[in-house]
């Protein structure tokens, strides 16, 4: 399958080449001493971003596959949170948003759309300049707020910070490590290991992953961004499914530490709670979504304005929508070159998905970088 | 989304650090940081608040990176995310 790329994959120039080489001969080496070829799933956006830009997967052993999972916000929130948000602004609320969110169909329209159709909607690089946007209006401003655990420190920091009245949040925040327990107990799951995503392990601390790997019996390794930190974390989890060890390790640690972030936490945790959602075509997760807890109610979009809200009825995805397949590729069962639609019907300035829209979902990284087809076609 | 850009703190006003990213100068609030931080320090920053403090001995590895996409004269969608997390700070 021929795919359109925007971009060609930046031709990696190494820090340390002799460090890149002798990572990459490890990796080759531990694959070439296991039975079976392995799979290791990475779960950030901004991991897919590197390893596709800089071409990492043309370096890999044929029998290491690297695949990413639900690692982008954007995409996994679900039809009737990006309707709701809609439905507000359609109702003459300033609805904000992060760009990425703002193009992401909802089950008729996307917020875009709203706006284009005169709706009050307005992109913000972020939650400080929601409130900056309510302190200036006269009207109620919503944060519409999306990004995993990193992000929501953010929103709970404006929360907690005694933002005007008529500001307040309609949460779409997602919490990782629950999404990783559905992928863990997925039926034949091909995924030996997890590459965990650095910034959000800044917050919460390498530790949160300890039950985790003990319940299940798969190794997770915190890693950072650069093409080298991505390197030597998959060394460190090749070595520890070689070993049959389940266990954490830090492969960044100049960032993350064991406990994690303290006062973003305590920040974190005060704003919000854990509650059970669905995650756009995957599955319900329990514990998935980040909601204001009781005290912030005041401030709780869909509290204040449960009214608007009441009586909405989602729509079903229907004609390209019903064939899109980012469920699958999100959970890793399926590349975004496995759909139909893949760079035809759906492009980055036509998404019928949700990964073909935010700049960290797989379509789109694929589509502006190659993914793993370019990669494996050059240099090898 | 969850990427965030690193800069050397130049001054510090209470809540407020004043940061220099590549000759640009944005407000950065320290709400969320954990560790005291001071003029030199360099602070992981992630929409407008700064999450991790590094300090100026391990900043290498991490500043060239970022160097990179920063300089990165063609945007693409790596260094578009980096540019708008610089956008999500107001200047100082």
């Amino acid at each position: 399958m021929k795919i359109s790329v925007e971009r060609q994959t930046q031709r990696l120039e190494f820090r340390d080449k002799q460090r890149a080489e002798s990572l990459v001969a490890c990796l080759a080496k531990i694959c070439d001493s296991m039975a079976e070829p392995v799979s290791i799933m990475h779960v950030c956006g901004s991991h897919e971003q590197s390893i596709a830009r800089f071409g990492l997967r043309s370096l890999l052993p044929s029998r290491l596959e690297v695949i990413m999972g639900p690692g982008c916000p954007v995409c996994v929130t679900d039809m009737p949170e990006i309707d709701s948000a809609v439905a507000l602004a359609e109702q003459g609320i300033v609805v904000t948003t992060f760009g990425d969110m703002f193009r992401v169909p909802g089950s008729i329209k996307s917020l875009a759309e709203a706006k284009a159709q005169g709706a009050p909607v307005k992109v913000v690089f972020s939650p400080q300049q929601a409130v900056e946007v309510a302190r200036q209006s006269s009207g109620q401003v919503v944060f519409f707020a999306t990004g995993f655990e990193t992000t929501a420190v953010a929103t709970a920091a404006v929360v907690a910070g005694n933002p005007p009245e008529n500001f307040s949040v309609l949460s779409a925040h997602k919490y990782i490590p629950p999404a990783m327990e559905i992928i863990a107990e997925m039926p034949h799951r091909r995924v030996k290991g997890f590459l965990a995503a650095g910034h959000a392990a800044i917050i919460t601390g390498c530790k949160i992953f300890e039950d985790f790997v003990e319940r299940h019996h798969i190794p997770v390794v915190i890693g950072g961004f650069e093409p080298l930190d991505i390197l030597a974390a998959l060394v460190m989890i090749l070595e520890l499914i070689r070993d049959g060890k389940s266990e954490v390790a830090n492969a960044y640690p100049r960032c993350c530490t064991a406990e994690g972030n303290a006062q973003a936490q305590r920040l974190l945790w005060q704003v919000f709670e854990t509650g059970d959602g669905v995650w756009r075509g995957i599955a319900h997760v329990p514990n998935g979504n980040l909601r204001l807890r009781t005290r912030y109610a005041s401030f709780d979009a869909a509290i204040r304005f449960a009214d608007k809200l009441a009586g909405l009825t989602c729509g079903v995805a229907s004609g390209l929508a019903a064939e899109c397949i980012c469920g699958n590729i999100m959970t890793g069962i399926a590349s975004p070159t496995d759909c139909r639609l893949f760079g035809k019907d759906c492009t980055p300035e036509r998404p019928v998905g949700a990964c073909m829209v935010s700049s960290e979902g797989a379509c789109r990284i694929w589509h502006e970088y190659g993914g793993h087809l370019l990669a494996a076609n050059e240099d090898k | 989304m969850c990427l965030g850009v690193p800069g050397r703190v130049v001054a510090v006003d209470g809540p407020v650090a004043h940061v220099d990213f590549w000759g640009v100068s944005r407000r950065i609030l320290l709400d969320t940081v954990d560790e005291p931080v001071v003029p030199g320090d360099y602070v992981l920053t992630h929409v407008g608040y700064a999450i991790r403090r590094i300090p100026a001995s391990e900043i290498g590895e991490t500043l060239e990176f970022y160097d990179s996409l920063v300089r990165e004269e063609q945007a693409d969608l790596m260094s578009r995310d980096v540019k708008e997390e610089l956008g999500a700070a107001q200047q100082s």
